[in-house]
């Protein structure tokens, strides 16, 4: 099934908004992920993060009026201390439930950002969470779009939090 | 509060866990707890477990919590089993399209225990 049978070419509003408060709104649908999940409040990271690092990077595609990638990325630790607050649990007492959680919480700020763009969320799916395991990668966007990133501080690790949107 | 039976529907176990400790914690007196990662998983136990509530996410593989709850509706043993969704797909058209197949109620993620509560207990009639 193509996203046309899905929405009917007539029926995909074109997109029309003042990106430049997608950045704001994009770090606000993580705080909110975040405070409500897990209890926590993200900062921004205070140092130069230029070089991604992190095992764990969970993915979430959009495809519809909004069309792109949104990704998060951290080390093993921060993702175990993701679970650990999510379930209520020591992160050491974690295991493979890290991944499912980093997926989870994705997903979670891919639906929380669409749904502040008004107009969108009737008219664009989100898929189901695929996670990456490794450092060794480098991601390539084939049609030319912008990208937002933020990078915030969550217990003292890094996390990056990037959207690539298509043109 | 009598007890309740519950089905959790959700391809991450993490939000499963979550959402049965929400139910505990909206005061829910849980007989039992059984999940499944899909729609199709959820069917398949429903054949051989009774239960009073069901909650289902709708992004999921294999069959979607849409096409779960429209399924659910023709069997005559579940059409009076209350339904409530929870997903992160909380827009106005996904929210019609499942109340309009037989959901009871609507949690948009991410959620407060508090709001478990308040779309929970009142399907259930509490």
């Amino acid at each position: 099934m193509s996203m046309r049978d899905i929405f009917p070419e007539s029926t995909i509003p074109t997109v029309v908004f003042d990106r430049a408060t997608w950045p704001s709104l994009l770090e606000l649908s993580a705080c909110e992920v975040f405070d409500i999940m897990l209890c926590t409040r993200l900062r921004a990271y205070e140092s130069a993060a230029n070089i991604k690092e992190g095992e764990f990077t969970a993915l979430v595609g959009l495809a519809g009026s909004l069309c792109g990638v949104l990704s998060i990325r951290c080390c093993n630790q921060a993702a175990r201390t993701m679970a650990g607050k999510m379930l209520g649990m020591p992160p050491e007492d974690v295991d493979s439930d890290s991944l499912d959680a980093l997926g989870e919480i994705a997903n979670m700020i891919a639906g929380n950002f669409k749904g502040k763009l008004s107009g969108v969320g009737n008219h664009c799916m989100l898929s189901v969470p695929t996670i990456i395991v490794g450092n060794d990668y480098e991601t390539r966007s084939m049609s030319g779009g912008k990208s937002i990133e933020t990078v915030f501080t969550f217990e003292n690790n890094p996390l990056w939090l990037t959207l690539e949107l298509h043109d | 509060m009598s007890q309740i039976r519950a089905l959790i529907v959700d391809d991450s176990s993490v939000m499963r866990k979550i959402v049965e400790r929400s139910l505990r914690q909206a005061g829910l007196d849980l007989s039992s707890v059984i999940e499944a990662g899909n729609g199709a998983e959820a069917l398949g136990l429903l054949d051989s477990n009774a239960v009073d509530l069901i909650l289902s996410d709708i992004n999921m593989p294999v069959m979607d919590g849409l096409e779960f709850v429209r399924q659910v509706q023709t069997v005559d043993k579940l059409r009076n089993v209350p339904v409530v969704m929870i997903t992160t797909e909380g827009s106005e058209s996904n929210v019609v399209k499942a109340l309009s197949l037989g959901a009871r109620g609507y949690i948009r993620k991410p959620f407060t225990p508090d709001q478990v509560k308040e779309h929970v207990l009142p399907v259930l009639g509490l």
